[in-house]
């Protein structure tokens, strides 16, 4: 029993059907997981892209080591190192929070080079004639950049979600209740992964497909010379 | 210094976790190729089935493969050694995303170069292997590069199913000396290390994947 459900392993469909809704409760825990870890990952990678483009030598090269160094580490040593080190400093998160921060910088270091990409297809005019209008700097990327990059990256920035909310399950290790840790927990006192973890498999290939879809269908409707300013 | 004392267990875990990485990237290039030319080539029952194992191993996560194989599969009466399931877990991983890559190239190869294959009375496995595969073996190759950076980073799951890699050598060093900071410093520069390697090497075989390609061709005219 789990949640005040209990199972029925007489046959492997009445068991499927008997954990659905403990499985439903972890995907929730997914989904929110999924959700904080991008929204960090679009804020954080927003400024590693704005710091790589400082005029000071010293704060663009470091960000650049940052976030190479973010992208080519694994997610679970970065998960363990924020699990386990980050209390040592006296800032103890819970294991959502933890692992949603680890989700993010993991996934800051990709939307980071997305974004840079994007603000380095703006033609440099469009720079020059805004120094040239007297706007600041915070300004032209308000004014400016956003609004000209935001449909062009939205494709890359979606793929990015979808590869993230497959790799929500690592949280399970530092002891998230996902939808991985409870098809796990069911199968350690059922005996029984077969089916739990087929379940969990399954509605991942669904997510994964309907969030495909929906994408396919935003870059259909997505206006391509931009967003019309103000 | 304590953290010198952990490098050898920790450089044990390297090994480890560099063979199961060189092994999926070598299988899985090999799935890639098969699944990747099937979906261009192949009748619609041999892309199907090839579309079919790609959705199936892109859309399912990881580690749910990799405990699926490890703990559900047992059940049903087969089971490998846990290497051998890290291995050929991420290999069928490896396989496909590497297959997107593959079909990717495949189609970005002119039309013109196969119509004129058929002119010249190519037959269709005659175009493949000596007109498009050469072409698009180099478009590839940065798309591999980063899939097989990718690779080296999720290996880092197998410690989750009881292999010694570097990320649980790190674990147990860990629950031993408690010393998580030091630890965990050194396990990232370990990964950090090898990734920059392995960057390297593709980098080295990409220069001479289009070194050795322009020269056959200015051989023939």
């Amino acid at each position: 029993m789990m949640y005040g459900f209990t199972w029925d392993t007489a046959t492997p469909l009445t068991y499927a059907w008997s954990i659905l809704p403990i499985i439903l409760i972890g995907l929730t825990v997914t989904l929110k997981a999924a959700a904080a870890g991008f929204a960090i990952a679009l804020v954080l990678g927003l400024v590693f892209a704005m710091l790589r483009r400082s005029r000071w030598r010293s704060v663009s090269w470091t960000t650049a080591c940052v976030v190479e160094f973010l992208r080519d580490t694994p997610l679970l040593v970065q998960l363990f190192f924020l699990y386990y080190v980050l209390p040592e400093y006296g800032l103890t998160l819970p294991a959502f929070l933890t692992g949603a921060l680890a989700l993010g910088l993991q996934y800051s270091a990709y939307t980071s080079e997305v974004y840079r990409g994007g603000i380095e297809a703006v033609p440099r005019g469009q720079w020059e004639a805004a120094t040239a209008l007297n706007m600041t700097r915070m300004q032209t990327y308000r004014d400016i950049v956003v609004p000209q990059i935001a449909p062009r990256i939205l494709p890359a920035m979606g793929n990015y979600m979808v590869a993230m909310i497959k790799e929500t399950p690592v949280l399970s290790v530092i002891t998230v209740l996902d939808m991985m840790a409870l098809a796990n927990m069911i199968g350690e006192r059922t005996f029984e992964y077969l089916v739990p973890l087929t379940m969990v498999g399954l509605i991942f290939l669904i997510l994964t497909l309907i969030c495909s879809a929906g994408l396919h269908r935003l870059q259909k409707v997505l206006p391509k010379a931009g967003i019309p300013l103000r | 210094m304590p953290w010198v004392s952990y490098l050898p267990a920790l450089a044990q875990g390297a090994l480890v976790t560099a063979w199961i990485t060189l092994a999926a990237i070598a299988i899985g290039a090999v799935l890639a190729f098969v699944a990747g030319i099937a979906r261009v080539e192949g009748g619609r029952a041999v892309s199907t089935l090839a579309l079919c194992y790609t959705e199936l191993f892109r859309g399912t996560s990881l580690l749910v493969q990799l405990f699926w194989f490890y703990y559900a599969l047992p059940l049903v009466g087969i089971s490998f050694e846990p290497v051998a399931t890290g291995i050929l877990v991420l290999a069928l991983h490896v396989g496909a995303y590497g297959s997107e890559i593959v079909r990717g190239a495949l189609a970005s190869v002119s039309v013109q170069q196969v119509e004129a294959a058929r002119a010249l009375n190519f037959g269709r496995w005659h175009t493949l292997v000596h007109i498009t595969l050469p072409q698009a073996i180099i478009e590839m190759l940065p798309a591999f590069g980063n899939l097989a950076i990718e690779t080296l980073k999720l290996s880092s799951l197998v410690s989750l199913i009881s292999i010694a890699d570097l990320t649980f050598r790190a674990q147990s060093i860990r629950n031993l000396t408690l010393d998580s900071a030091g630890v965990y410093s050194l396990t990232l520069l370990g990964y950090f290390a090898m990734s920059l390697v392995l960057m390297l090497v593709m980098r080295l075989i990409e220069r001479w994947a289009r070194r050795g390609a322009a020269f056959p061709r200015a051989a023939h005219s």
